[in-house]
């Protein structure tokens, strides 16, 4: 009772502190072009957001579970709950979009020391570091732990050598998390954990530009890179049990947000478009029954698949924790936003199959954009293929050929 | 929306899955096909009165546990698991529901507590064509001074083979496909002018037609208002939908656990065929469709228990899930066992024959997803 009590003294607070603190455009919805990655590339088009990540970061809210000692709103889950129902309520903008926040900061908590801890989660909270992910390599998509950039032990600091690509906004990144080989006598034992300056002497960051004519990857060079010692997380030649963890961090995050949708981007709904384009019969029903029911599939589809990263969370708070349920969640995910993407294009008819300039609906050409950007999905943070290979033997317990 | 049991309800469970497992595993079900009782079995009737199962939705005050809708599910995901022939879906879920939301103070009193202890069995009869249509219903009731004359004919009634009681919806007032105008009766089996034909049905359940032939009721046993039946007839249904899917859910499951344990012990080429790739990521796509309608059975159920007002959408988006479910992993089962899976003597056919009767009983996947269609506004 005294518990509940306490939390709506806190739901009343965070709903004070909200009334004072949240700037009005942060109440209205997401802009493309305003989301707020941070770091000191940042540049803020909507004044208001650099506010409001400041108010946000102050606090510890932008990441409202991390212990406080480091900067965290240190709240237990209920009261994180609390803080999210209040934020929905009044419609806030995330405050910080971030890597850091959704990947390397939860596995540094789990495998840094004291002091790497107060040195990189302050800056991730506030977001004043953006991080970047130094994964793939050009010889390791799938086989991530087939990678071959070198890390020397020179004394009193590692040289690093070779060259990563899919790095997500390398070009833009203060800091980058990055895994590097150790030893080459063996595979998955010889991976080690590093983080440095993407300013650093010998960091090259290239954009690559994609079908969809945006460019958020690069390739990633390093040439003699000098790495402290003290910047190794864990011990050396363990980086692969790190990489793993980040891995699932990644796939619930990417899982969780469903790919973020098309929302706030000014693209109206499948059954909207077809609605428009194609028309309804007299009782209401889109003209065309077999898209119709192509529509009803995938809604019904996106529908199951909220409910079960519902049911995921609910049985987390009962004693779970973030795991298999993640590389569940991201094949879904890829699926369906995929579906919903093909069926935005296919309920544009011609419409959505215009590039650039004048003549079409500027919705109809984001759509169009998001559903080249969207075929990414089956691919980044572990292909769908290989999330079934994890689910078929990690949740399943089937083995590999003898 | 609770997606985690409560104790009573985790009870209720796992009592459900064992008195399944032990009393009613699928070589039961072949026992009553194979002496021709055609899914009738009284002696588990019995069993099922006195743990309570036929109680779980039924009132308080009509000798019922009153646990809801997610312990329901519970119930019915157990008997899924092994293809159980039993009444709960049209008696403990169907008939307390029709009764319940429905009947007067006087048919509740009389039928209710006989459902909840097994004592009478019932069964709705809606469909007069091959395919769910609940709107179409062309069975006359005609009014006949104190009561009804009805004439028309229902098809593949579950249950309607042994129930002791029909629920008949008959039209009182305009054509085929309205909503007002459908009238709920209730008609006791032995009443003059009704005549069941038995089916054998491939799912070993049985089923029956029903023809009514000037049969008269009495005005005391219409459910709900005369015309407006639709407005109980609706919720019930959705509650059997719900209910039925979270049938499905235990179906799909245990075909699921059956064709696991065969990947992990055939051997092929020397390998375990669930070392294979291509087995290995259909396992893993089938494994991922679970967890979805589970999530969207636990859904459901528990829109009916708060209640939500969106139990309509969510009652099509279980059913037609779990549609589709049982029928790739019924499939699927069937395949991964190779020719085995072809025999009689092995239990891949019966997952298989019952998933297609699932499908087709309140409305398959495609009639689900037109309704959500049409819920949703297009």
């Amino acid at each position: 009772m005294a518990e509940q009590d306490d939390l709506t003294a806190f739901r009343t607070d965070v709903r004070d502190w909200l009334v004072e603190n949240c700037p009005p455009s942060m109440r209205t919805p997401l802009k493309d072009d305003e989301i707020v990655w941070g770091g000191t590339t940042e540049k803020f088009k909507n004044p208001e957001s650099k506010l409001w990540l400041e108010r946000m970061g102050a606090k510890g809210w932008t990441s409202p579970e991390w212990p406080a000692e480091y900067g965290g709103g240190g709240l237990n889950k209920p009261q994180a709950r609390v803080l999210q129902q209040e934020l929905r309520r009044i419609k806030a903008r995330p405050a910080l979009f971030s890597f850091g926040l959704w990947m390397f900061g939860p596995a540094l908590l789990e495998f840094g020391n004291e002091a790497q801890k107060k040195r990189y989660i302050p800056d991730i909270l506030n977001g004043r570091t953006r991080w970047c992910q130094g994964y793939s390599e050009p010889g390791a998509g799938s086989d991530l732990a087939g990678l071959q950039t070198k890390c020397e032990d020179k004394g009193d600091h590692w040289l690093i050598n070779g060259q990563k690509v899919w790095t997500s906004y390398a070009d833009q990144a203060d800091w980058i998390f990055c895994l590097v080989r150790t030893d080459t006598s063996v595979k998955h034992g010889g991976i080690s954990f590093l983080v440095f300056d993407m300013r650093s002497e010998g960091v090259e960051a290239r954009p690559i530009k994609l079908i969809s004519g945006s460019s958020p990857f690069c390739e990633t060079f390093f040439s003699d890179v000098k790495v402290p010692k003290d910047q190794l997380v864990g011990e050396k030649n363990a980086g692969w049990t790190i990489a793993k963890r980040l891995l699932q961090f990644e796939r619930s995050s990417i899982s969780a947000g469903g790919f973020g949708g098309t929302g706030g981007s000014g693209i109206l709904s499948p059954q909207d478009y077809a609605k428009q384009h194609v028309g309804v019969d007299a009782s209401g029903r889109i003209a065309d029954g077999d898209l119709r029911a192509r529509i009803a599939d995938h809604m019904m589809y996106a529908k199951a698949f909220g409910l079960t990263v519902q049911r995921a969370g609910e049985e987390a708070k009962a004693g779970g924790e973030v795991g298999h349920t993640a590389s569940i969640m991201k094949y879904v995910a890829a699926k369906m936003n995929q579906d919903r993407c093909e069926l935005l294009v296919e309920t544009l008819g011609t419409d959505g199959l215009g590039w650039e300039g004048e003549g079409m609906a500027p919705d109809a050409q984001k759509a169009t954009r998001s559903w080249l950007r969207s075929k990414g999905n089956s691919i980044e943070g572990g292909t769908s293929e290989i999330n079934l290979n994890v689910v078929a033997k990690r949740v399943l317990g089937l083995r590999e050929h003898q | 929306m609770a997606f985690v049991l409560s104790e009573d309800q985790q009870m209720l469970r796992d009592t459900a899955i064992s008195f399944a497992r032990d009393e009613l595993p699928v070589s039961h079900l072949r026992g009553l096909r194979d002496s021709g009782a055609n899914g009738v079995d009284q002696e588990t009737r019995q069993k099922l009165a006195e743990l309570g199962f036929f109680g779980v939705l039924v009132p308080e005050e009509y000798d019922g546990v009153a646990m809801g809708m997610v312990a329901m599910g519970q119930v019915m995901e157990a008997q899924g698991r092994t293809l159980a022939a039993t009444p709960l879906l049209q008696t403990a879920v169907l008939g307390a529901s029709l009764i319940d939301l429905g009947g007067s103070e006087a048919l509740k009193a009389n039928w209710l507590p006989k459902i909840a202890s097994g004592e009478v069995t019932t069964a709705l009869a809606v469909d007069e064509g091959t395919h769910h249509a609940p709107l179409n219903v062309a069975t006359e009731a005609e009014r006949n001074g104190q009561g009804y004359t009805l004439n028309g004919a229902k098809r593949f009634v579950p249950d309607g083979h042994h129930a002791d009681v029909f629920i008949i919806a008959a039209r009182t007032f305009g054509e085929s496909g309205q909503t007002h105008g459908i009238t709920l009766f209730l008609v006791p089996r032995e009443a003059d002018g009704m005549s069941v034909q038995e089916l054998v049905t491939v799912d070993s359940h049985g089923a029956a037609h029903l023809t009514l032939d000037g049969v008269t009721v009495s005005e005391a046993n219409v459910i709900g208002a005369v015309d407006a039946g639709w407005d109980v007839l609706e919720p019930a249904l959705d509650r059997g939908r719900i209910a039925l899917a979270a049938e499905m859910l235990g179906s799909a499951q245990a075909a699921f656990e059956m064709t696991l344990d065969y990947l992990q012990t055939r051997k092929q080429f020397g390998q375990l065929i669930g070392s294979y790739q291509s087995l290995q990521h259909r396992a893993a796509k089938m494994y991922t469709d679970l967890e979805l309608v589970r999530s969207c059975v636990g859904a459901a159920l528990s829109a009916v228990d708060e209640p939500r007002n969106d139990i309509a959408d969510l009652a099509s988006l279980a059913k037609a899930q779990a549609s589709e479910l049982v029928h790739l992993v019924s499939n699927e089962t069937v395949q991964m066992h190779g020719g085995i899976g072809m025999t009689d003597e092995h239990d891949s056919g019966l997952y298989m024959k019952r998933a297609r009767v699932q499908e087709a009983l309140l409305g398959g996947a495609s009639y689900h997803r037109d309704r959500y269609g049409v819920l949703n506004g297009f």
